[in-house]
């Protein structure tokens, strides 16, 4: 099967995340979107790693590695992400990210 | 069209589909949900890549503690469809158009790329001893700072969090 397929689709999920990123005004929606472009790239990861394998290459474990690191650094950028959402909320009873351009001022 | 095929298109079709549900409807909840499923499907993906502890770890981190994380704030602040704010038309088709060509220029720029196939036999590589070795051996230096980041991130939450 040629690689092609899976970086097709990871384009493909990545631009839909850029695309909600865009679109929607709801800070979670946001955050959720951003989770979504770092599967895709995850996704591509994983699959290079096996095209790498399959062609004889002995270390391609660093890619499924890379992969561990992004997933760690994912889980505690959403805890530090969800905590400040909470926080806001708790400030302007909403989770719409236009209320926070009052810092343009 | 052998087996591999049928479900990758299968899967890439569940995640595709699933991932456009979480940028597209109006409730919160439902978005959450389509994104765990999208999440099911990526996983699929990978033990179909021959990565059997990264399958895990994702199906356990991410469906299983991020989303249900997701879950609880939602929860919290109570959010209904009637509360998402209502917002100009036209950056909405501002931001699906240059979404989509981004899409465009990426797909037209890697079509012609010549790369080595994926073949059907399956490694040793993903399994958990080999990526520990790997990990201990040659990657123990991020191991540790990532264990410095969670607890950063960890006290940094408990701050935010009281205040």
């Amino acid at each position: 099967m040629p690689v092609q397929y899976y970086i097709f689709l990871s384009i493909a999920l990545f631009c839909i995340g850029v695309m909600g990123v865009l679109m929607r005004r709801n800070a979670i929606i946001i955050f959720m979107c951003i989770e979504l472009m770092l599967n895709a790239v995850n996704l591509l990861l994983v699959a290079f790693s096996k095209m790498w394998v399959d062609a004889g290459r002995v270390d391609a474990a660093s890619a499924q590695l890379f992969v561990f690191f992004v997933m760690v650094v994912a889980a505690a950028e959403v805890s530090v992400g969800l905590a400040i959402i909470v926080m806001m909320y708790r400030n302007t009873h909403s989770v719409d990210i236009n209320i926070l351009s009052r810092l343009k001022n | 069209m052998g087996i591999q095929q049928i479900i990758f298109i299968v899967l890439s079709a569940i995640a595709i589909a699933a991932a456009l549900g979480v940028i597209l409807s109006r409730n919160p909840v439902n978005s959450v949900l389509c994104m765990i499923t999208c999440f099911v499907a990526i996983a699929g993906h990978y033990i179909m890549l021959n990565a059997q502890f990264l399958f895990v770890v994702h199906l356990i981190v991410y469906t299983g503690a991020i989303m249900v994380l997701f879950l609880f704030v939602l929860m919290m602040m109570n959010l209904n469809a009637e509360i998402e704010p209502q917002k100009r038309n036209w950056l909405k088709y501002a931001g699906a158009i240059s979404g989509g060509a981004l899409l465009l220029v990426l797909v037209a720029a890697l079509r012609d790329a010549s790369m080595p196939a994926i073949q059907s036999t399956s490694t040793e590589i993903g399994l958990v001893a080999n990526l520990g070795k790997t990990l201990f051996t040659s990657y123990v230096v991020p191991f540790e700072l990532s264990s410095v980041l969670f607890l950063s991130a960890m006290v940094g939450a408990v701050v935010i969090g009281k205040k």
